[in-house]
């Protein structure tokens, strides 16, 4: 529907250089007819009137609809449009969305007030204000509309684009520009469910049409005028010293201009600051690479180079052993281990991932006495502007940032994406024009802020009926980002299983590797930990591991109702020939609640096939559930790439795997089968959808290896671990 | 070196050294950006661009190697993004963030010219050197099913 429309559409683009070489740059839609998305939807004046800092309305009737989040592929610019447009109630094929001027935003009083798109919480935390611009634009429109016609507002109806009162009616745009005087004594309360006419309809994304043609413009497709281009190597081992370079073996190399030494600033340890390294630049990022490749480097990697992912093995094995920082403990759960005889325990492990999202980290500044123009992948375009205005000393309203799409962020492209920025900054400073700096894919994965790596072990006691009467877990996390620190609880601090005595205990040991959120923190290792000892718990007191699943979590509404909706959709059966099996799991993660059975055939030599995933989502509402089950569909596919393929291996200080070639993730063939249902709660609530479908996939997966091998899977990448049966 | 590339059907002629990437050359020289970096070392297929009408990887193919070759990149699939595979990725919403797509409807679009009903099994053995970190691969299976469909009724009327 909308999207084709975009087929036909003509963009004009216009760059100017300014006097003093400032970068202008300006877009406009000349023929907009249907909800869409331009190729380089960045935001200038439209020709529209503006009802406030959310939204304006063409002379035709077209509602612009200005997005201050990040589209990187959650649906963001779909989204927010339609929170607006079911306020505002217009056609939705009226509707395009623009990302909005963070210039504006942070210059001019945030009026956006949330602009970091992380953690799912756009649609589940944000509506509240989004809805409420739309209601009062809508409102607004009504008042203008009462005063033109002499008639009262409440008898003014506002309906798909039209004001009507009696005989008389008229389009939005007609009344647009009074309605921008308007001021409401009162705002309206926004919709409640029963009120929707637009949200929980099954849209597809605005964005498609401009991403299979090639136009959506990303920040690494950034051009400018004068624009030299730098590849960037920061000491492999994280935080270690540059201690020199060579530049004389390269600076004759074709197209190659300067190199740029980078230092960390003393006592800024943050995902955001500079780390020593250096950079050449050169007129294309080829040759930019080329030389940076050839150029003599050394390095001080300090005590640092010797720590290996064998060393962190050794350092957990014996914090594992002492306790932990409590941060949660219920009845007396060490004394009931003590006291009981029917105790056991396991060690599960999971290791460092990568983000890997598929664009490159970049960043486009151009520094000019006058302004500095920014373009970076950064999941806070505000912070982007922020961080560029610091590292070059400027005020914030000489800085533009230009948001463009993103090729996924995955939550790495906070401090992941803005150290980026700093060095574009630096750079083009010290050259003295605009820099496009491009990471290699192997600086990408060497430099990221990585998935930490947890041990954990669990231990139990079984009481007469079989069922827990005691659960410890102890898990040890590397890291020294006190981020990474809070959410490595999730999923298991909080697991909802009746168990009377229960304590969780957590060491934080600190590492040099840099660390940051990774799509559903906490839970994606967690849940393969939990999960699993959950079926080992009900297996030893021999329960079936569905039916005990609903047995602990009864009286618990949205549990009861994503494991029942399971039971009857899966199939799922623990009595399958040795070679097939089925595993369940079920997490709570950003207020959803997801429950997920797996099943698996492997061979007797040991060859995994993860034949079909079916998943039961209650995330209270959901406002698009075709764009819900493909952003779950996703979740499936990145959680089953690190537990399948995945893992980091530290050695002396460094990741080993660095590219594709070394860090493999789930291709088109590996793909499961997937089925996405939803088992919504009638007294609602906005859960996240994002992140939750991920989590308990890896240990429905490992639940149905131990069926169809009776091997229990410990620790990942699955597919290299031991699977044979006989 | 003076080199001649022909792209989407129009001579350029470049002063690059031999063994400079197509991929460089497509995206810094002649603008091209709907080509991806994605690795740089074929491994992950965001550069997929035809030569000849074949799928190559942009980023290790040496631009000297696709002089008097006829290139194609996702700006010329099609004048009009009209393309069966860009119809039914369109249909389908295939793209989430969208930047390994470009090289997927390319392996896509090369898969159907000499494969024109493919199974399943043809399916994973083109796709295979492609990723996707946002698992839009469920969406691609179908989609490459429904552009089949979708061309062979154009042929046919």
């Amino acid at each position: 529907m909308a999207a084709q429309a975009t087929l036909s559409r003509r963009t004009v683009i216009r760059t100017m250089v300014g006097a003093g070489g400032g970068l202008i740059l300006g877009f406009h839609i000349p023929d907009a007819l249907a909800a869409a998305v331009a190729p380089k939807p960045w935001t200038t004046p439209t020709d529209g009137v503006e009802i406030n800092a959310w939204l304006t309305i063409d002379a035709d009737g077209t509602v612009t609809i200005r997005v201050p989040h990040t589209e990187q592929g959650q649906g963001a610019l779909t989204s927010v449009a339609m929170l607006i447009a079911e306020e505002l109630d217009v056609p939705w094929e009226s509707v395009q969305a623009v990302f909005a001027d963070m210039h504006r935003h942070v210059n001019g009083g945030e009026e956006y007030i949330v602009t970091s798109t992380h953690g799912s919480q756009l649609v589940r935390d944000q509506h509240p204000h989004i809805m409420q611009a739309g209601a009062s634009a809508r409102e607004r429109l009504k008042a203008a509309a009462a005063e033109a016609w002499g008639v009262d507002r409440r008898s003014v109806t506002a309906r798909q684009g039209r004001l009507s009162a009696g005989n008389r009616n008229a389009g939005y745009a007609e009344l647009a520009a009074a309605a921008a005087e308007i001021e409401l004594e009162e705002e309206p309360a926004i919709k409640t469910p029963d009120e929707w006419w637009l949200l929980g309809r099954p849209i597809p994304r605005l964005d498609a049409a401009v991403k299979c043609d090639g136009s959506a413009q990303f920040s690494i497709d950034t051009q400018l005028d004068g624009m030299v281009y730098a590849a960037v190597k920061c000491c492999p081992v994280p935080w270690g010293r540059l201690v020199g370079y060579d530049f004389g073996r390269v600076k004759d190399s074709r197209g190659v201009i300067a190199a740029i030494e980078l230092r960390s600033a003393p006592g800024r340890r943050d995902n955001a600051d500079l780390q020593d390294g250096v950079a050449v630049v050169a007129d294309s990022w080829y040759r930019a690479k080329a030389a940076l490749e050839a150029m003599p480097i050394e390095w001080d990697f300090g005590a640092d180079g010797e720590v290996s992912s064998a060393t962190q093995a050794a350092q957990a094995r014996e914090l594992l052993d002492t306790e932990g920082e409590v941060s949660s403990d219920t009845g007396d759960a060490v004394g009931t281990l003590a006291a009981s005889n029917r105790v056991f325990s396991a060690d599960y492990h999971r290791p460092y991932e990568t983000h890997a999202r598929m664009e490159p980290i970049n960043a486009t500044v151009s520094v000019t006495k006058e302004r500095v123009d920014v373009w970076s992948p950064t999941q806070n375009q505000a912070t982007a502007l922020q961080l560029a205005a610091d590292q070059l000393g400027r005020d914030t309203r000489d800085v533009y940032v230009h948001t463009t799409f993103i090729g996924g962020a995955f939550g790495g492209n906070g401090g992941g994406a803005t150290a980026v920025t700093r060095q574009a900054a630096e750079i083009s400073r010290r050259v003295g024009r605009p820099v496009k700096v491009i990471w290699s894919r192997e600086e990408d994965i060497l430099q990221d802020k990585q998935r930490a790596p947890v041990y954990a072990r669990l231990s139990a006691a079984l009481g007469e009926d079989g069922l827990p009467a005691a659960f410890l877990s102890r898990s040890v996390v590397f890291t020294r980002n006190p981020l990474t620190i809070r959410l490595a609880d999730r999923g298991i601090a909080n697991m909802p299983y009746r168990v009377p005595n229960r304590r969780h205990e957590r060491h934080a040991a600190p590492a040099h590797i840099p660390t940051a959120t990774h799509r559903a923190p906490g839970a994606n290792q967690n849940g393969f930990i939990v999960e699993q000892f959950v079926d080992e718990m009900a297996l030893a007191g021999g329960r079936d591991p569905l039916a005990w699943r609903l047995e602990m979590t009864k009286g618990m509404e949205p549990w009861q109702r994503v494991l029942a909706k399971l039971k009857a959709v899966s199939g799922f059966r623990t009595d399958l020939p040795r070679g097939q099996g089925m595993g369940v799991a079920v997490l709570e993660d950003h207020s959803s609640y997801c429950a997920a059975c797996a099943t698996v055939s492997v061979s007797r030599e040991g060859e995994l096939t993860v034949d079909k995933v079916v998943l039961v989502m209650n995330s209270g509402y959901v406002i698009n559930p075709r764009a819900a089950a493909e952003q779950m569909e996703g979740s499936v596919i990145w959680e089953l790439s690190h537990a399948l393929y995945g893992g980091l291996e530290l050695q002396q200080g460094r990741f080993v795997n660095d590219n594709f070639d070394t860090y493999h993730l789930m291709r088109l063939p590996q793909a499961p089968a997937i089925e996405v249902h939803f088992a919504l709660s009638e007294d609602g609530w906005w859960g996240g959808i994002g992140e939750p479908a991920g989590p308990p996939v890896p240990p429905a997966v490992a639940n149905a290896i131990f069926f169809a091998t009776g091997k229990r899977i410990r620790t990942t990448p699955i597919t290299r671990q031991d699977l044979t049966w006989s | 070196m003076a080199l001649t590339l022909k792209v989407n059907g129009t001579a350029h002629d470049l002063d690059v050294e031999p063994g400079m990437p197509l991929l460089w050359v497509l995206r810094e020289n002649l603008g091209l950006t709907g080509t991806k970096f994605g690795c740089g070392i074929a491994q992950c297929g965001a550069c997929t661009v035809h030569l000849d009408g074949r799928p190559v990887r942009a980023c290790s193919t040496p631009a000297a190697s696709a002089a008097g070759r006829e290139i194609t990149t996702i700006e010329g699939l099609s004048p009009d993004g009209s393309h069966p595979v860009q119809q039914a990725w369109i249909e389908h919403t295939v793209p989430q963030c969208g930047y390994c797509q470009s090289g997927q409807i390319m392996e896509a679009a090369a898969l159907l010219a000499r494969s024109p009903n493919p199974t399943d099994r043809d399916i994973d053995a083109a796709m295979a050197g492609h990723l996707c970190r946002c698992g839009t691969y469920p969406r691609i299976r179908k989609a490459i099913h429904d552009a089949a469909k979708l061309a062979g009724s154009k042929r046919s009327s």
